[in-house]
């Protein structure tokens, strides 16, 4: 894993003109995020976690600060589709098959046809959903339409994958096979991924590096460097190593709250 | 379709009940003057017989009505000026080209009004202002204008339908142009998606349920701008300059078969979009 840095930000602020006044959605946010991280973003509701995403990914504005992706700004970076962005809930469209819902971005992208057919037979395999390409999305599970979209968001192959509690609405079980899936598919792609969650055990599980948010005002109050090892199988979670990183975020995020 | 076939044969035996009895009301005071006027006493079985067999009755029963309309649709010739098929024909086609101009005009608006703020502003008004203008007030005036400056016939009929028609396609498309939420929006927007991409892979396409609601009013509303615009026009075919020949010498029994005709040309032509309706409905995995 290189040191190269793909996500900076500088005393990023940013508050919302609302009409019960303005909100303080994101203050003085300092991060660095380099190749290859899996960094988590936990926190309760209204600590910006989502609007941080949001904020790398151009769908929001800054007030204040900096903040480069690969470089450049988040628009630029936006319009070169230097990121794939996986939302709450699918977003699949009900009149186009699986197949054709990852399509879509690359039609959108004028990428030709025959590479189009590539590329949706290689994510369809990467998020083990081969036998359902010509299905449509209600014939599929919450759990498989989270995949396809994962799968539509891979299938550009942008280097970042910026993930906005993507399993909040699934059950456990399913959670815990996604998890483990997506984990895998971090590695076999090495692309660098923000993951926001409000779970302590998908983030310490699955993350490099997490990010513990407090609200109002949204800001960061503590930044863990996980010590896990790479391979992570489920059982991990009993391991002190886990246990110890699980207990540092509740922590954190207690003092988040002690704070109002 | 077996639950609902007690009720909706009920109420159209209670209808057609109330209909005859309504005939023997309305039409029995010129059974009597004509009995008086002879010097008879009618018994009930006699004033019911007149009432509903009368040549120029208030209200023609529908017996009456029907064979009107069996005898002015099958049993003339189609090219006869004396057939409802051929005056049918006449409103159908103002109709069609009504329809087809008002649902083109309503879906370009509709982009228009969905894509430019200034356009919402400013056209969206002076578009529900035109549907508060009573249409019989415009008709003769639409006419005449356009007659002026050479076009007369179908032309004028059509626009006259055209300007009840793209009402419900405007304002249909509009809300359906805009249904997409947020996430689909922000998601086209993850990929830096143009507008006109954003308008061909997601509005247009949520937009359909919208625009098979919008063309089944626009469709009635067309075939009403059709029959509105045959009046003042001094037309002499068409179901509309039936029903007012027939009104111009008491000829009620020709007026309800004309009424009656209309009716059923709007049930088709509304059934005809609800087939095409379920079919594109079907291929696009949209659930009723």
């Amino acid at each position: 894993m290189t040191d190269e840095t793909v996500i900076s930000a500088q005393s990023l602020d940013l508050t919302f003109q609302t009409n019960d006044g303005p909100v303080h959605a994101l203050k003085d946010v300092n991060l660095n995020i380099t190749k290859g991280d899996f960094i988590s973003f936990i926190g309760p509701s209204g600590c910006g976690k989502t609007t941080l995403l949001r904020v790398m990914a151009d769908l929001d504005q800054p007030t204040d600060g900096t903040i480069t992706i690969n470089g450049v700004s988040p628009k630029a970076a936006r319009e070169s589709r230097a990121y794939g962005y996986v939302f709450q809930s699918a977003g699949l469209y009900p009149w186009r098959t699986i197949g054709k819902n990852i399509r879509l971005p690359l039609e959108i992208m004028g990428i030709s046809k025959s590479e189009q057919k590539e590329r949706v037979e290689k994510v369809l395999k990467l998020v083990e959903l081969e036998d359902f390409e010509k299905k449509f999305p209600w014939q599929l599970s919450g759990g498989m339409q989270q995949r396809a979209s994962i799968a539509r968001a891979l299938a550009f192959d942008a280097d970042i994958l910026l993930m906005d509690e993507p399993f909040g609405a699934l059950d456990e079980i399913v959670r815990d096979y996604l998890n483990e899936q997506l984990l895998k598919l971090w590695h076999s792609t090495e692309k660098t991924i923000c993951f926001v969650t409000h779970s302590i055990p998908e983030a310490v599980y699955l993350s490099t590096k997490i990010v513990v948010m407090s609200p109002r005002p949204g800001r960061i109050i503590d930044i863990i460097e996980s010590d896990l090892p790479d391979k992570r199988p489920l059982e991990i979670r009993d391991t002190k190593e886990f246990i110890d990183i699980a207990q540092r975020v509740r922590e954190g995020l207690r003092a988040g709250h002690s704070y109002e | 379709m077996n639950n609902a076939f007690l009720p909706v044969v009920t109420i159209s035996t209670f209808i057609v009940l109330i209909w005859y009895s309504f005939s023997i009301v309305l039409n029995s005071s010129w059974a009597l003057d004509k009995a008086e006027r002879n010097d008879q006493k009618l018994s009930f079985s006699e004033l019911v017989h007149d009432t509903w067999s009368q040549k120029k009755p208030k209200l023609p029963t529908p017996h009456q009505v029907g064979y009107e309309m069996w005898k002015t649709i099958f049993d003339k010739k189609v090219t006869s000026k004396r057939s409802l098929v051929y005056h049918g024909w006449i409103t159908l086609s103002a109709t069609l080209a009504g329809f087809m101009l008002g649902t083109v005009l309503g879906i370009l608006l509709a982009l228009a009004i969905v894509h430019d703020k200034a356009t919402n502003l400013s056209v969206m008004p002076w578009i529900i202002t035109s549907q508060t203008i009573p249409i019989l007030a415009l008709a003769p005036m639409i006419i005449v204008v356009l007659s002026s400056i050479g076009f007369t016939g179908l032309l004028p009929k059509a626009v006259i339908s055209m300007y009840l028609s793209f009402f419900p396609i405007v304002v249909g498309m509009v809300k359906g142009l805009r249904s997409p939420d947020l996430l689909e929006i922000d998601q086209m927007k993850t990929w830096s998606a143009s507008q006109f991409q954003i308008l061909i892979k997601l509005r247009l396409p949520k937009s359909i349920p919208f625009l098979f609601t919008s063309l089944k009013l626009g469709m009635a509303a067309s075939l009403v701008g059709a029959i509105v615009g045959e009046l003042p026009s001094g037309a002499i075919a068409g179901l509309g300059a039936r029903m007012l020949s027939g009104s111009y010498y008491g000829q009620t029994i020709q007026i309800w078969s004309a009424l009656f005709t209309a009716a059923i040309l709007a049930a088709s032509l509304v059934g005809l979009i609800s087939i095409i309706q379920a079919f594109v409905f079907k291929r696009m995995m949209i659930v009723q």
